[in-house]
């Protein structure tokens, strides 16, 4: 009776969670020009989605932010979780674990105003950035750096402090550690890193709108734009194709993930072994 | 050369280096555009530049500070019932997906141990599929001539449609469906570590299994309810995208007023006075995710 119940439960919660999906991905295979109607199956919205210069612009734009903002996440992600986790006591610590979760809490809309203000500031002064790829890139790592934080610190705090210290016994510098010990550990949430942080700039509409200058917008500010005039089939489209490409990508990198997961315990196995002796 | 050498090495060794980077990148880039916005806030609305709120006249510098903005987001009623109507949206939100999550939380840390991570990829992987479209997709499901009117009409279950669209339920559909992950997430980590010797003690001492839950497995997962909790309502109360998407005349959202304020009035000292109150706000309830937070990976270690 109770596993009835709960049985339901989880599939009732799925179901909410799958159904505004899979309607779309229907939805994107229907001819007839109201969203909501079905008439027949055809690749119609494909080919006007195919001919509409404005969204593959943006689809451009979009995926050139979302790489490099997604390198730079990882990258100044990284330094904040060995800062946070590695020197577990220092002057201003606690300032700046609340400043690295500041963009995971507050709401995007303070992010980016706050954001923007300061570009306007800095431009002011300074003379540049002029607002475009440059301060939507900042805004997008900015928040992926607080993501790639939380997924570094994580790896960081199950890994084996031994092995560092083991390096070092054995005459390695600290930057050979974190080179030769530290990092090849560090790669597979390194990578998990930049997917979501390449995801979350690529999705992203909020600090996109403040932050962009005239002649930018991406993906999402198109999408968007149209989102709000009503309801277009192409909207369908698009999204069938990115949800397509975003699962093969998860589904490939979990895959990824468990086989070097398996390697490294395969080599540890084999370390130990009689072989090596 | 070598010299410059063993200059870049003892920097890249340096714990100057390690904690500098992210310091300068984050007091840069979160840190000093609040203290901007504060100032701002504090500012009329041509003087938008801060060298401008400056005062020389005397031959030291003087802070012009002007509360026009704050006496007239506090003489207005419309932005006291906006921040208001926030706040309700965000705790219903948050006591709606608690209702869903908790049980969920529950039910998938108590099944098989095989399946547990697909299940929990299963969660994760529409947080991976676009938020935007995810709540498009809502709006073609909810409209009068939308899908679920459709087939209700269809199947001769109802007559005419359901208003589902542009007004609090459309909204409170895509906050709910939105912010589910974040609940269920910290709930099942928690909820999967829990120690079932307790329960089996409980049990053994003649509780009954509903007792047992409410004096054991509910306290035990504080942290994690809260940690949930603070996640759905702190973002939930400056939400822009799901009320603009979904949300009707009547549902006012703070957010909303602060992207207009922005955009279309292009007041920007209202814009920062309305994000500073809406900061006071969430102030106390990031304390709270900030201390269980900590305690949660305290746990873990």
């Amino acid at each position: 009776m109770i596993k009835l119940f709960s049985r339901s439960w989880m599939i009732a919660v799925y179901i909410f969670l799958y159904l505004p999906i899979v309607t779309l991905v229907v939805f994107s295979f229907n001819n007839s020009s109201l969203v909501t109607v079905w008439s027949h199956a055809s690749l119609r919205w494909y080919t006007v989605l195919a001919n509409d210069a404005d969204l593959i612009a943006a689809v451009g734009l979009s995926l050139k932010i979302a790489f490099l903002s997604a390198l730079m996440s990882v990258f100044f992600g990284t330094f904040t979780a060995f800062a946070l986790n590695r020197y577990r006591r220092f002057r201003g610590r606690t300032l700046l674990a609340s400043m690295a979760s500041t963009p995971l809490v507050m709401p995007d809309v303070i992010v980016g105003l706050s954001l923007l203000l300061m570009l306007v500031s800095m431009q002011h002064w300074l003379g540049f950035p002029e607002r475009g790829l440059f301060t939507i890139l900042l805004g997008h790592a900015l928040l992926g750096t607080a993501y790639a934080t939380v997924v570094v610190t994580s790896r960081l705090r199950e890994m084996d402090g031994k092995l560092d210290e083991a390096a070092m016994d054995l005459g390695c510098q600290p930057f050979q550690v974190f080179r030769l010990v530290t990092l090849p550990l560090l790669v597979p949430a390194l990578v998990s890193a930049f997917l979501l942080t390449f995801t979350l700039s690529f999705d992203d509409v909020v600090l996109s709108s403040f932050l962009s200058g005239p002649g930018y917008s991406t993906l999402p500010m198109v999408v968007f734009s149209r989102a709000r005039l009503g309801l277009n089939p192409t909207i369908n489209a698009v999204a069938t194709v990115t949800i397509t490409v975003v699962t093969i990508a998860v589904v490939a990198s979990s895959f990824y993930q468990s086989h070097m997961e398996r390697k490294r315990k395969r080599d540890i196995a084999l370390a130990y072994s009689d072989k090596n002796q | 050369m070598a010299k410059v050498q063993s200059f870049m090495r003892s920097l890249t060794q340096g714990r100057q280096l390690v904690i500098g980077v992210p310091y300068l990148w984050f007091a840069i880039l979160t840190a000093i555009p609040l203290l901007i916005v504060l100032k701002i806030s504090l500012s009329e609305m041509e003087a938008t530049s801060v060298s401008d709120m400056i005062d020389w006249t005397n031959g030291w510098p003087t802070v012009k500070l002007n509360f026009a903005s704050y006496l007239f987001l506090s003489s207005d009623t419309l932005y006291f019932q906006t921040y208001l109507s926030s706040l309700k949206y965000a705790v219903i939100t948050t006591v709606i997906c608690l209702a869903i999550g908790y049980p969920f939380a529950y039910f998938m840390a108590r099944s098989p141990k095989h399946l547990q991570p697909m299940l929990l990829m299963m969660i994760m992987l529409p947080f991976w599929t676009s938020f935007l479209l995810r709540i498009y997709a809502w709006k073609t499901l909810l409209v009068s001539n939308g899908v679920i009117n459709n087939v209700l009409l269809s199947l001769g279950i109802i007559k005419s449609p359901l208003l589902m669209m542009n007004n609090s339920f459309s909204l409170l559909v895509g906050m709910v469906y939105s912010y589910l992950p974040f609940m269920i997430l910290p709930l099942y980590a928690n909820l999967s570590k829990l120690d079932l010797r307790y329960l089996e003690a409980a049990a053994d001492l003649g509780t009954s299994p509903f007792k047992a839950f409410w004096l054991i497995t509910v306290p035990l997962s504080k942290a994690g309810i809260i940690a949930g909790s603070m996640l759905v309502f702190i973002p939930a109360v400056g939400e822009y995208v799901i009320p603009e998407l979904l949300g009707g005349p009547d549902t006012l959202m703070i957010g909303r007023v602060l992207w207009d304020e922005f955009f279309s009035n292009n007041d920007w000292p209202m814009a920062s006075s309305v994000a500073v109150v809406m900061i006071l706000l969430i102030l106390l309830p990031m304390a709270l995710f900030n201390k269980y937070q900590a305690e949660q990976s305290e746990v873990k270690v």
